[in-house]
């Protein structure tokens, strides 16, 4: 008989090991699924996994985990700091969006003109946009003691209509025949978050997501707002006590998230994206969730769960065309690694013993 | 290191198979912005592909790749399909109209099809159809069947090509009807069946007893028949398992013989760029059976439009037309031209409401 027993402390080697295993787990069940799909699943697997890193033309798709993965490295970070405090905002698709709406919109302000200037504004334009975005849940939580899951959730529905709005409207280019969306911000260099280096995927969304990810490391670990963090998430109490000041908190986490994902959305509408459109958002902003919880919270976990999301999306897209996968498969084969991954976590906090039966 | 190794011995083996059967196949790839599944947009470029498999057997490979987002993730997939020896591609959404030109200029060899855009290059066509043709003869029929004078309109996007179908179907609505009125919602999706059935309802509590759609999925379809009286006519394919009642015609999107004419041109190696604007006549656009639901007579007319449109002896948009703040637009007998057809951002006389900006 299998028994679960709790441990005293969560264990320190599972919560490192559980994301790999969830990783393994997934590539074997999603192998199944892909067998009873009538496709070699050695084949598939490898499609996802391998070609896109040494494959015949990784040339091109090493690049491209730059470009997909950053936006989520660089959102959830931001993320995990409010969530290991558990302050959680769901919306970062919102703040996403508002980012590349203003920041886009306070590039074309000047257009056409060329001057250094404007993609620095670009930038703080994305931040601001984003952050003032998040502030909306934050201040009614502590003005008012409002879910800021909900109400960031609800907030992605309301940027949803500003997106088409802008699209159809304000931003939308005189010069594309009544069409929606905007200028493409491609051809026109002062707006441009062209790749710093020609064909390396490496523009300043990459750029800006290291950083980031090297500020999260230093806070968690060095600084005492780092340290009020943990201190919150893990004791509430102790934190009380600690003196912990819990508007200033959810103010912090709340912003911090809604900068980050507000920059997100604005390297991506001034780069690979180009333009403003009724769906530019692609959902980075939930994606970035998962990624948040599969690198534990942590900045480095991060970086490399961010990877492996980009991986499943660029490969999956390959085995698509190669293979005739339909792109279900490929979603269930993603929804796969959070399943598992939250099934595995169970293991951080108990132990299964095998118990032998006992008469009573 | 074992399993490494055997699995880049296995990469080598399938990438080597795949290139040596590409090498005498003419590769067609396509971009699809939906699933195959979606029984309209999506399903019906599908069923062209299909179309150029079954034509071309042996000689042919396609490839597609299904829910890819416009955007930076299109492009990816366009470079991925050039890469991997694609000759043709095909990408059927407005909004890869961008990467397609970006992709294009990166593989010069390789030849590109845009759907419903208009930038083109050396390597890059454009096509589309003529759907407000459909839309005369739904608006016909629409006029004749509501008995409470209102006609609902579930709107994708408020964009030339959508317009244009508003414009034509009110037309000729209200050419056999004048107390006809529509009444239109914005749904902002091609495809997403909960809003569209919404959508749908709140237009049935509204009276409608005719729903046109310019969205993809069954869900409007489905709607009607719940509610009982209303009448729908499918979007992009026949939607026939729901005929006779409440689909009661419909505009089928037929791309099997362009797909098969641009990939016999790339084998020919007589592939240009150009335009294509197809509609009745040149099969494109279909309009699928009306069904006894439809009264004898009303059908006669609807075909009757439907012929005339074909044979080129009526155009959808001929004057008198103003448009809807007054001001003319088309005068008696004038003919509206594709310049303008192809920027339509006004109503025409008579609709009530905004276009949403």
């Amino acid at each position: 008989m299998i028994v679960l027993e709790k441990r005293p402390q969560p264990s320190q080697t599972w919560s490192m090991a559980t994301p790999v295993v969830a990783v393994l787990a997934t590539m074997f069940f999603g192998g199944v699924l892909f067998a009873a799909l009538g496709k070699n699943p050695v084949e598939a697997i490898m499609t996802i996994f391998w070609e896109p890193l040494f494959g015949e033309f990784s040339f091109y798709y090493r690049p491209q985990l730059l470009i997909k993965g950053a936006p989520l490295v660089l959102i959830a970070i931001g993320l995990s700091l409010g969530f290991r405090a558990g302050i959680w905002n769901i919306g970062a698709e919102g703040q996403y969006i508002m980012g590349a709406i203003v920041g886009a919109g306070v590039g074309l302000a000047f257009y056409p003109l060329e001057a250094w200037y404007i993609f620095p504004l670009m930038v703080i334009g994305g931040a601001f946009g984003g952050w003032i975005w998040a502030m909306i849940p934050a201040i009614l939580k502590v003005r008012f003691g409002t879910n800021e899951i909900l109400v960031s959730l609800m907030l992605v529905y309301v940027a949803e209509q500003m997106l088409a709005s802008v699209s159809l409207g304000l931003l939308k280019n005189p010069e594309g025949y009544g069409f929606p969306g905007s200028r493409n911000l491609q051809s026109w260099d002062s707006a441009h978050n062209a790749e710093l280096f020609a064909g390396s995927g490496m523009h300043w969304g990459v750029v800006t997501a290291l950083i980031a990810v090297i500020f999260a490391y230093v806070l968690l670990n060095r600084h005492m707002l780092g340290f009020h963090i943990r201190l919150t998430g893990e004791a509430p109490r102790a934190a009380k006590f600690a003196g912990v000041n819990p508007a200033r908190l959810i103010l912090f986490c709340l912003g911090a998230s809604g900068v980050l994902a507000g920059l997100a959305g604005m390297f991506e509408v001034a780069g690979p994206a180009g333009q403003i459109t009724i769906d530019f958002n692609v959902g980075y902003g939930f994606t970035a969730i998962i990624v948040a919880f599969l690198g534990r919270l942590h900045p480095v976990g991060i970086v490399l769960a961010g990877g492996v999301m980009a991986l499943t999306y660029i490969g999956g897209d390959i085995a698509q065309s190669n293979l005739g996968l339909p792109s279900a498969a490929i979603q269930v084969f993603q929804g796969m690694l959070l399943f598992f991954l939250l099934a595995l976590d169970l293991l951080t906090n108990y132990r299964i013993r095998l118990a032998s039966k006992e008469v009573a | 290191m074992k399993l490494t190794s055997l699995l880049a011995t296995a990469a080598l083996g399938l990438g080597l198979a795949t290139a040596a059967v590409a090498a005498d196949k003419t590769k067609v790839g396509f971009v699809y912005v939906g699933p195959v599944g979606d029984g309209g947009w999506t399903y019906e470029h599908d069923q062209g592909r299909k179309a150029v498999v079954a034509e071309f057997g042996d000689k042919v490979e396609t490839v597609y790749v299904e829910n890819v987002a416009e955007g930076p993730d299109s492009e990816r997939v366009m470079t991925q399909m050039a890469l991997d020896g694609a000759d043709l591609i095909f990408t059927t959404s407005f909004g890869y109209m961008d990467p397609t030109i970006n992709v294009a200029k990166k593989f010069p060899n390789v030849k590109f099809e845009h759907a419903t855009g208009y930038k083109r290059a050396d390597n890059v066509s454009t096509y589309s159809a003529r759907f407000y043709e459909g839309r005369a003869v739904q608006g016909t029929i629409a006029g004749h069947m509501t008995k409470s004078n209102v006609v609902g309109y579930i709107g994708s996007f408020p964009i030339p090509e959508v317009i244009r179908g508003i414009n034509s179907a009110f037309v000729h609505a209200r050419k056999v009807n004048p107390d006809v009125q529509f009444k239109i919602v914005w749904a902002f999706t091609w495809f997403d069946p909960a809003k569209e059935a919404d959508a749908a309802k709140v237009l049935i509590e509204q009276g409608a007893d005719v729903i046109l759609q310019h969205t993809d999925s069954t869900a409007p379809q489905a709607a009607a028949q719940a509610a009982g009286n209303v009448i729908t006519f499918g979007q992009a394919s026949d939607m026939s398992e729901y005929a006779p009642h409440p689909r009661v015609s419909s505009i089928i999107d037929d791309w099997a013989p362009y797909y098969i004419a641009r990939t016999k041109a790339v084998m020919d190696g007589t592939w240009e760029s150009k335009d294509t604007w197809d509609g009745i006549g040149a099969g494109m656009v279909g309009i699928g059976e009306i069904s006894d639901a439809v009264p004898a007579e009303v059908k006669a007319e609807a075909l009757a439009i439907k012929d005339a449109l074909a044979d080129g002896s009526y155009h959808a948009f001929t004057g008198p037309i103003k448009k809807q703040d007054g001001s003319d637009w088309l005068g008696e007998g004038e003919t509206a031209d594709d310049g303008t057809l192809a920027g339509m951002n006004f109503y025409v006389e008579g609709i009530e409401g905004d276009i949403p900006q």
